[in-house]
């Protein structure tokens, strides 16, 4: 997308719109706070496309992050850490396509739910609460280094779950 | 244990954001030279964002997507395009029957007609001309904010030979267009949740806040045109170690100042 194809714009809310109000309504419950991430996240990838490298995968991913990561800052009352243009993630397989997304989206939700309560708490806590892993161990009564390798833990279950 | 195991816990802490304090500044400091471990940050990113992916809820609003449109197009909107407002009556042939004279009057009005349209169009022109100059000095201001900003810009600070560098800073400020660029470099990291904040010293009244900033990985940091009240004199800048939000009045004691010269 070229910077000021609006058509493009309105393609890609489209596509992409339900992912990124899903994560930060997830993050703030709150539906007014959830549809100004969502206006603010494509309204940045409008002004500024060469901020997502096609070349490193799934644009929805890369916007569900951007997202993520807004809410977050939103919910801390705290100013944008990142810029768009400092986030990069690879995602394999590429999600590009809708049922891609889909299926994967299925895979995920069933891989959490088999995932030991405690592991997917922490990663949770650290992902949709913004939490830090001493206020997460703060907040379960566990040590710093057990918190640390269940978030590592978490992430791997489900690298893995996608490569399967 | 190489430095790579021994960072893996704390990469996927940092990947969800969940890292903090020392451990975090000791990370972003071995990851500013270890490209492996930056591609691995980028895979638990993305492990990260699978967790965003799977998230369920409801669609948006409707109204969301008119809002994001309409915003998209008011930016895009550069020119308000010129309408030339039809005459009332003028659809019908009238020469036919109304006769010589109103023929000769709808000849003078189409002539008054094609003069404004010339003129108007000629106004066209040259408020096309200003929006390219425009655009051109705004694509170059943007270009250079890039390159004060850049990530993968390349910092380099000169010091005497046999010194090691200190921290510094340098403030640029135009008074008339209360414009300030501010660039410091070799900043010592902060502890989580502080901020370094930025001081305008007037030659008369307090300091003014001219913004916050917290140093990256290289211990660099830019402040670009902070919203400034209009014509301070300034006597000096000066930085301050505030909580994240923040202050309205400076947090003594103050780390860094220069005046001007």
């Amino acid at each position: 997308m070229k910077s000021g194809d609006q058509s493009a714009v309105a393609e890609l809310y489209d596509r992409y719109s339900s992912v990124v109000y899903a994560v930060a309504l997830r993050i703030l419950g709150d539906a007014g706070a959830a549809e100004d991430v969502l206006q603010e996240v494509f309204l940045q990838l409008w002004r500024n496309p060469s901020g997502f490298d096609a070349a490193r995968g799934s644009l929805g991913a890369w916007l569900a992050v951007i997202s993520r990561n807004r809410a977050i800052d939103f919910l801390r009352r705290r100013r944008p850490e990142t810029d768009i243009e400092d986030v990069v993630l690879s995602v394999a397989p590429d999600l590009a396509g809708d049922a891609d997304r889909s299926r994967a989206a299925e895979k995920i939700r069933g891989v959490l739910g088999a995932m030991p309560l405690v592991q997917r708490s922490a990663l949770e806590l650290a992902y949709f609460e913004g939490l830090s892993h001493s206020e997460i161990a703060s907040k379960t009564g566990e040590p710093l280094g057990t918190i640390k390798t269940r978030i590592r833990a978490g992430l791997m279950t489900l690298r893995k779950a996608l490569q399967t | 244990m190489s430095s790579h195991e021994q960072f893996a816990e704390d990469l996927a802490l940092y990947a969800v954001d969940a890292l903090e304090g020392q451990e975090r500044s000791n990370l972003e400091q071995h990851l500013a030279t270890c490209a492996a471990c930056q591609r691995e940050l980028e895979q638990l990113r993305g492990d990260g964002a699978l967790l965003a992916l799977s998230t369920l809820g409801p669609k948006p609003p409707v109204r969301a997507r008119k809002r994001l449109l309409d915003a998209v197009a008011s930016e895009a909107s550069t020119v308000s395009p010129v309408r030339l407002r039809e005459p009332e009556g003028h659809r019908r042939s009238w020469w036919g029957w109304l006769g010589w004279a109103a023929t000769a009057a709808l000849i003078v009005f189409a002539a008054s007609l094609g003069k404004e349209n010339y003129e108007l169009k000629s106004d066209l022109r040259m408020a096309s001309s200003i929006l390219s100059q425009r655009t051109a000095d705004l694509e170059q201001a943007r270009s250079l904010a890039n390159a004060l900003t850049n990530p993968e810009g390349q910092h380099f600070t000169l010091v005497a030979l046999k010194t090691p560098p200190q921290p510094q800073g340098k403030a640029i400020y135009v008074r008339n267009r209360s414009s300030l660029i501010f660039l410091a470099n070799n900043m010592p990291s902060l502890p989580s949740r502080k901020t370094y904040e930025l001081w305008l010293m007037p030659v008369n009244g307090a300091p003014v806040p001219a913004g916050l900033f917290k140093p990256d990985a290289h211990g660099s940091a830019t402040v670009i045109n902070p919203p400034l009240p209009p014509g301070l004199e300034a006597r000096a800048f000066a930085i301050t170690v505030e909580n994240e939000a923040g202050a309205t009045t400076p947090t003594m004691p103050l780390v860094m100042m220069g005046e001007g010269g």
